[in-house]
């Protein structure tokens, strides 16, 4: 028995701990400015925060940005029907079977902003939910920029910010460095203090609350399928869990003859 | 004819089968194939664990071929598409991203196994004489399947596919002379483009694959030609009985079938944890960078390869440039790996096995691997991880320091080898198997 | 080697029981795979129901919309026309709409919900050519006792206004009548029948 636990240990801890050992300090976490972020309050299988995220992302996100590997008939996975996708959610005249494309051309957003805003299909994959939730709630007020916007997490970023009716307009007023060993950006953490000069429609907490709500769609919205993958992933590891034993005794059977 | 006189099969309990097993034996070599390569194969009776990776690397190599095939079925390789229809694949073909993550877990979990497996003839000294060719015809596969991940990792055309292939290319840049035309003529463009991408398509999709496909084969052969090692690291065909069958041997089938089904089972289980609850892999597996779509106008901060591509990539990076010439760095990686054919010569231990060999053997080997590791670990930071030493040592990187350090001691590990093997203190080896 | 006429018995259930859960894993694992060929939702998008506005059809026009990539017909029907389906009844080799070529509720003389407006896949059902239209003018062609209908170019398949084959065409049955469903007085939607104003 002893021999089977280890059999069966060895493997799973080669195959584990080889990239868990590399996994130390992941190459994509900290965003470029060294800037700490916030761990994104999201949760997957939410489907009322999707549905505010996706409410939020037709009406303040799509009108700049494309998410042209996303079909809206994909949102009946959120538990809406097709005439709540087409009357609520839809403003550019695109059927349900469409997908999120945007009318503004490449040429035109180059025109406007400096570069193309990129497409958000697959954002959340790219930059991870904690960099786009810190993100979003990380605008200032900046003159010397020619939007009047900056970016903490995102320094010198050609979009202005796209919520600040909600959020308001903050002034950056103090930054000091934290725990200063840390020369260079990795680990040494930053604290950065905003003003609110303007307030918006939302208080900060309703703020954050509904940037949480659109950080979760775009994660759902980088990979649909993820929460159907786990459901049907726990299937397939208890029937191999259960084949387990079957194949071990099969293994001992036969290898009777040999001991 | 000679085939008609093959004896009827019998024995499956059913007639009609015995039949038509007949027919088939008298016109091919059904029976005495299953039985040379399967039934009446004698494997050493004392294979461990680390046996276990051989067969796993089959298994992975068919499922890439499986979902390989399902794959090409929807991918475009074209630079303004291949993107969009990798994502297709992932959200609009039903099934695609089991099969899009089977295939990007397999390409990872296929190094873990041949890795896994190499060590194993190292413990073992399953490389050393008369399994020269064996071992050979393996670091021919290993090369093999490294242009294959190579040339697929371009194929999904995000950033990292792109910036990868062009550092990778551009290392062919840093030979004298003919460099830069060697590079130019690799991507059949001033940068990599769609040209790049179509003849990196068809060498990954077909080429590299049929290759893969004779080399396996070429390597069972020799292996059955042989015999197997086992963790003794002694001959099994020296104590035969009246028959001709080794003492220390049982068949293949079903004895190691069996045992190998038991594997494959524990295999999956890890391989559908991967694949189902952490495809990315924390970013090693996949990477975050290669779900932007390569811009040849801005690189991603920090470029590196896919993990098993990294203790090398280290060793290239930390060799400093010589006359302003990356050219060492290049020798050096390419030496890195090209070492590994002349390891059955390099080995003068008195003995195969690591358990009969002494201190001189164990302590290299174990140097060995932290070092393979370290730099493994190293290539996927920038240098910059470690922080820098002080101006006395004129501020250069730690990690750069480091995987120097482990560079040399890379590639000790092969050149006093002959030397260390040969003055190690050996124990004596067993006339049979322990069990 | 053991004795082959003794059967270990518990070996050899353990290895049927192998061979059975092996056999529906594979069974299972090839499920992604076959699925991957089924139509994607690029494909399902593009095969969806097309809407068709008749606000601007005549009585005697015929108009083509396209649906999943096929032609579909949409003729408005004159008083005529209709009643000249009934005396083709006896050329026409399945008069009564036997074979489901058509939805239930287009089951009738005229294979249409509303007797004027008839809808039909605009393809031939010998070898998939789409036919012409060759109106009751065309008598001269067609033959005196034309009736109007479609004319298959490729193999001489005939059709009257309702779609039906006339005996003695190398198409075997009745041009199809797809799903569709009103959506008001002017708008059909064509290929599905379930959201019916």
């Amino acid at each position: 028995m002893k021999k089977l636990i280890a059999t069966l240990l060895l493997p799973a801890a080669t195959f584990v701990a080889l990239p868990a050992f590399l996994l130390g300090s992941p190459a994509a976490m900290a965003s470029e400015g060294g800037v700490r972020l916030d761990t994104a309050p999201i949760k997957p299988t939410d489907v009322i925060s999707l549905q505010r995220g996706a409410r939020t992302f037709a009406n303040y996100c799509l009108n700049c940005h494309s998410a042209s590997l996303m079909r809206w008939n994909r949102l009946e996975e959120l538990g809406l029907n097709e005439s709540q996708i087409s009357d609520n959610l839809i403003f550019t005249g695109d059927k349900i079977g469409d997908l999120m494309n945007v009318a503004m051309t490449k040429k035109d957003a180059r025109k406007w902003f400096g570069a193309a805003p990129p497409d958000l299909s697959v954002i959340a994959r790219a930059r991870g939910a904690d960099w786009l939730y810190s993100y979003l709630r990380s605008f200032y007020r900046d003159p010397a920029r020619p939007t009047g916007w900056n970016n903490t997490v995102f320094e010198n970023v050609g979009m202005p910010n796209p919520l600040w009716q909600l959020q308001g307009e903050r002034v950056r007023v103090e930054e000091k460095a934290k725990g200063g060993e840390g020369k260079e950006g990795h680990g040494g953490a930053t604290t950065v203090k905003y003003e609110m000069v303007k307030p918006g429609s939302l208080t900060t907490v309703q703020y954050d609350a509904m940037v949480a709500d659109l950080v979760n769609f775009l994660v759902y919205m980088g990979e649909p399928a993820a929460t159907t993958r786990k459901q049907i992933g726990i299937f397939v590891l208890l029937y191999l869990l259960a084949m387990l034993p079957l194949v071990y005794l099969l293994k001992r059977e036969f290898w009777k003859d040999v001991h | 004819m000679a085939a008609a006189e093959k004896p009827p099969v019998s024995g499956t309990g059913s007639v009609a089968l015995d039949g038509a097993l007949t027919w088939v034996d008298q016109r091919f070599p059904l029976i005495s194939t299953w039985k040379a390569h399967l039934s009446e194969y004698y494997a050493p009776k004392n294979f461990n664990f680390w046996y276990y990776f051989g067969s796993l690397a089959m298994l992975v190599l068919a499922i890439q071929i499986v979902t390989g095939i399902f794959l090409t079925m929807n991918y475009k390789p074209d630079a303004n598409l291949a993107f969009g229809s990798v994502e297709y694949i992932m959200r609009e073909v039903p099934g695609g991203w089991i099969i899009r993550y089977m295939h990007s877990t397999g390409a990872s979990a296929f190094f873990i196994c041949v890795y896994l497996h190499m060590f194993r003839s190292l413990l073992y000294g399953s490389h050393r004489r008369p399994r020269e060719l064996l071992w050979i015809f393996g670091v021919l596969i290993y090369l093999s399947l490294m242009g294959e991940a190579f040339f697929g990792y371009l194929l999904p055309w995000g950033q990292m596919s792109y910036w990868g292939a062009q550092v990778i290319i551009n290392l062919f840049s840093a030979i004298p002379f003919v460099g830069p035309d060697i590079s130019l003529w690799i991507r059949g463009d001033y940068v990599i483009s769609d040209a790049t991408l179509n003849r990196f398509f068809a060498l990954h999709v077909i080429a590299l694959p049929l290759v893969l496909l004779g080399l396996v084969m070429a390597h069972l052969l020799a292996l059955h030609e042989v015999g197997s090692n086992n963790p003794d690291g002694i001959e099994i065909k020296k104590h035969k009985d009246a028959n001709g069958i080794p003492l220390d041997g049982i068949p293949f089938h079903p004895y190691y079938t069996v045992k190998d089904i038991f594997g494959v089972v524990v295999f999956l289980i890890v391989f559908a944890i991967i694949v189902f609850f952490a495809p990315e892999m924390g970013g090693y597996f996949l990477e975050a960078n290669n779900f932007i779509p390569a811009n040849p106008l801005q690189t991603p901060p920090h470029i590196a390869p896919v993990w098993y591509f990294t203790p090398y990539y280290s060793i290239l990076r930390s060799v400093p440039p010589l006359f302003n010439s990356q050219f060492p760095g290049v020798v050096a990686m390419g030496a890195s790996v090209m070492i590994l054919f002349a390891l059955p010569w390099l080995d003068r231990g008195a003995v195969k096995s690591i358990r009969y060999r002494g201190r001189y053997f164990k302590v290299p080997l174990t140097a060995f691997v932290i070092v393979f590791l370290v730099l493994g670990y190293l290539g996927t930071e920038p240098t910059t991880v470690w922080g820098q030493f002080g101006p006395w040592l004129g501020n250069v990187d730690r990690a750069t320091v480091v995987a120097r350090i482990c560079s040399v001691i890379y590639f000790l590990f092969f050149i006093l080898m002959p030397w260390y093997t040969k003055v190690d203190k050996t124990k004596p080896e067993p006339e049979r198997v322990t069990h | 080697m053991s004795d082959d006429k003794k059967v270990n018995k518990g070996r050899r259930n353990l290895v049927i029981a192998c061979g059975a859960a092996g056999g529906v894993a594979g069974v299972a694992a090839a499920v992604p795979f076959a699925a991957s060929w089924l139509p994607s939702e690029r494909a399902k998008a593009g095969g969806a129901p097309v809407v068709a506005d008749i606000s601007t059809l005549e009585p005697g026009q015929i108009m083509t919309v396209e649906w999943r990539s096929k032609p579909v017909w949409i003729v408005r029907r004159t008083k005529s026309m209709l009643d000249g389906l009934a005396k083709v009844d006896s050329k026409v080799s399945d008069p009564h709409s036997d074979v489901p070529q058509q939805p239930e509720y287009a089951k009738n003389e005229y294979r249409s919900i509303k007797p004027e407006v008839l809808v039909l896949v605009g393809i031939c059902t010998h070898l998939g050519c789409s036919p012409e239209s060759e109106p009751i003018a065309n008598k001269a062609l067609m033959g005196a006792d034309w009736e109007g209908g479609w004319f298959c170019p490729c193999h001489g398949s005939k059709f009257d206004l309702a779609g039906r084959v006339y005996k003695g065409s190398p198409a075997p049955i009745n041009l199809e009548v797809p799903k569709y469903t009103y959506l008001s007085d002017t708008r059909i939607l064509i290929g599905d029948d379930t959201k019916g104003a």
